[in-house]
């Protein structure tokens, strides 16, 4: 009876069922969104700002001593020619797909929880596409020539583009997903950029404001239309976010290397994008709500449920793991038990330990209620699923290439500096990036969280 | 051309909503309702029809991945042969991811841009509000006014019984 209080007890402290604490007036909404845009900014954004700057810097600075130097400052070798770069590709692609999976996924499912994080899980999404689309690029040695990839009429032939090959799929893929999330993150701002406008006084601020909203002036049969454009876009969004890490995957599964020529992969890396996706939005939120205080509009609930979803797909990622092994052991052939193997046992042993330890054994502490609502805890969690889930492709990559079919062709691996530098580097763009957006743009959809508060009285057909 | 409208505000939607199926089942015609977030029930109030956004996305889709699909055969069967690993130069197959993304990308760009035609929304659009606050906290609704063709009195009787909390005439372009 006492253990069955105290649960009670624990779910109405869990409470409320509306996306936001409380049920304050419309302006009010209005007021706490807007309320960061117009302040200076805080000691505790400011100390970010200056670290996440620092880290762009480094990564600047590599950037721009490989590009003059060539990729040979890479620690890259004939046997590894993918390594580093390549990791933090696949990582960040996966990083944004919580972005997508949130404002598209969840729309169409009718959540409503979502409405107080979707802006800023997309904002997220467009900034770890970018952070991600830059490593191809520069992987490439001569970036300045990255339009070839593109199939456009040429003076080589022409010499069209390889449509038979997955690079090239993804080329399509990420630059679609760009565009997509691009047009949907802005779409979505459109009636809080008309909110800004009408409450802000003449000046610059107010001209910005009134060229960005397009001229809304909240008309319903606009809303309207509006409505059936953004379940569209959710519509077309989410087998893209689905098809994205799915390409992504098939760069190593439709080559012949023990170790990524597996059909277990698009599914697998699906599931392992949202973990980290979420480990990454997580993380973040924990962070703004501290600095914006936001704590009325991103709640405990908000964290619980992100929780599930990284307990499930940790879960599925897990799942996956094993898989991987007894389907090498099924299949009988040694060059496949051999690399998986030797990713337990080789020389990269402790990268596949702290993976399993991070993506498969720590999610299930996340059973635990107590863990899912104490915000220090899930702080912690999140930065392991980032460590978990960027040793996770790291280990596909390198530990499948460093020791394939031909034992004379086996090295070792080493990451230089510059290497290490350019991924801090790419953090440090993410965070600036994000740092700026909660400081310039409403980084919480007022426009949904106002429609979510009468969605209730307006019974069951509430919007997205 | 400016015009003269009878706006009424209320401060929350099912005022509004009731407001707007009470003065329409009088005869009048309801101009544009202006709220700052989407409400339920609107469109069967004001008896809007669904909007015809989604054919847009179905042709400007099936448009593009007909011209991805014949482009990708073009060059991989026609122009430029390459022989992959023996495959067959036509491996439509291969052709399906690319043929897929242009399909997403052309409907999602081309529905956004219907969208924002049929709404006349562009940058530098002057916003032509019917209030202070309709972006904010205010629900308001339009009537356009016609002289000889439009009882006031009744009008604002109707409105102030559904719970309106203000009332004007309002002259400009909305």
């Amino acid at each position: 009876m006492i253990l069955f209080d105290q649960r009670a007890n624990r779910s109405i402290r869990l409470q409320p069922r509306r996306p936001v604490v409380g049920n304050p007036a419309l302006s009010r909404i209005t007021d706490d969104v807007a309320r960061p845009l117009n302040q200076r900014p805080g000691l505790g954004w400011c100390a970010c700002f200056a670290a996440a700057a620092t880290a762009l810097a480094i990564g600047v600075a590599c950037v721009a001593y490989e590009i003059a130097t060539g990729i040979g400052v890479w620690g890259l070798n004939r046997t590894v020619g993918w390594a580093f770069d390549i990791t933090n590709f696949v990582f960040w692609v996966g990083i944004g797909h919580a972005g997508t999976l949130i404002s598209a996924i969840l729309l169409l499912f009718r959540q409503r929880w979502r409405t107080s994080i979707n802006r800023s899980a997309e904002a997220m999404t467009i900034f770890a596409v970018v952070c991600a689309a830059l490593f191809p690029l520069i992987h490439m040695g001569r970036p300045w020539l990255a339009f070839w990839v593109f199939p456009y009429p040429n003076s080589r032939g022409p010499l069209w583009v390889n449509f038979r090959s997955p690079l090239l799929w993804d080329v399509f893929a990420i630059n679609t997903y760009m565009t997509i999330s691009l047009v949907f993150w802005y779409v979505g701002m459109i009636p809080d950029f008309a909110t800004l406008r009408d409450r802000a006084s003449a000046g610059v601020k107010k001209t910005i404001y009134s060229i960005v909203s397009l001229g809304w002036n909240g008309s319903h049969r606009t809303w309207s239309r509006y409505e059936t454009l953004n379940v569209i876009l959710a519509g077309l969004a989410t087998p893209l976010v689905i098809s994205v890490h799915s390409i992504v995957s098939m760069d190593f599964a439709t080559s012949i290397l023990p170790g990524w020529h597996t059909t277990i992969f698009p599914p697998y890396f699906v599931a392992g994008a949202v973990y980290s996706g979420f480990g990454m939005v997580t993380m973040l939120l924990i962070l703004t709500r501290g600095l914006m205080h936001l704590e009325a509009y991103i709640t405990h609930r908000h964290l619980d449920a992100m929780a599930k979803v990284m307990l499930l797909t940790g879960s599925i990622v897990g799942l996956a793991y094993g898989t991987e092994f007894y389907v090498a052991w099924l299949s009988g052939n040694a060059y496949e038990q051999a690399t998986f193997i030797g990713r337990a046992t080789g020389p990269y042993a402790w990268c596949f330990w702290t993976m399993v330890t991070c993506n498969a054994l720590a999610p299930q502490a996340l059973w635990s209620r107590r863990v899912r609502t104490s915000v220090p805890a899930l702080f912690v969690f999140s930065i392991l699923v980032n460590i978990g889930m960027w040793l996770e492709r790291f280990v596909i990559i390198v530990t499948s290439l460093h020791r394939s079919y031909l034992p004379s062709t086996w090295v070792m691996y080493k990451p230089t500096m510059i290497e290490v530098g350019t991924l801090v580097g790419s953090f440090g763009l993410f965070f600036s990036c994000f740092l700026l957006f909660i400081r310039l743009l409403p980084m919480i959809a007022m426009w949904e969280v106002k429609g979510a508060q009468f969605s209730d009285a307006q019974g069951a057909a509430t919007h997205g | 051309m400016a015009s003269a409208y009878l706006v009424a505000t209320f401060a929350e939607p099912r005022a509004l909503v009731e407001a707007v199926t009470t003065i329409r089942a009088h005869g009048f015609k309801i101009y544009d309702v202006y709220t700052p977030c989407p409400v339920h029930g609107l469109d069967e109030a004001m008896k809007i029809r669904r909007s015809r956004l989604p054919y847009v996305t179905l042709v400007a889709g099936a448009l593009a991945l007909a011209a991805t699909v014949a482009f990708e055969f073009y060059v991989a069967v026609f122009d430029w042969t390459l022989n992959v690993g023996g495959k067959p130069d036509n491996s439509t197959l291969a052709f399906v991811p690319i043929a897929f993304e242009m399909t997403v990308l052309a409907a999602g760009l081309a529905t956004t841009a219907a969208f924002l035609l049929r709404a006349g929304l562009f940058p530098g659009a002057p916003a032509k509000l019917a209030g202070p606050a309709v972006t904010d906290d205010t629900f308001a609704v339009a009537l356009r006014w016609r002289p000889n063709a439009f009882d006031t009195g009744e009008a604002r009787h109707l409105l102030l019984t559904s719970g309106a909390t203000d009332i004007r005439q309002m002259v400009g372009d909305l």
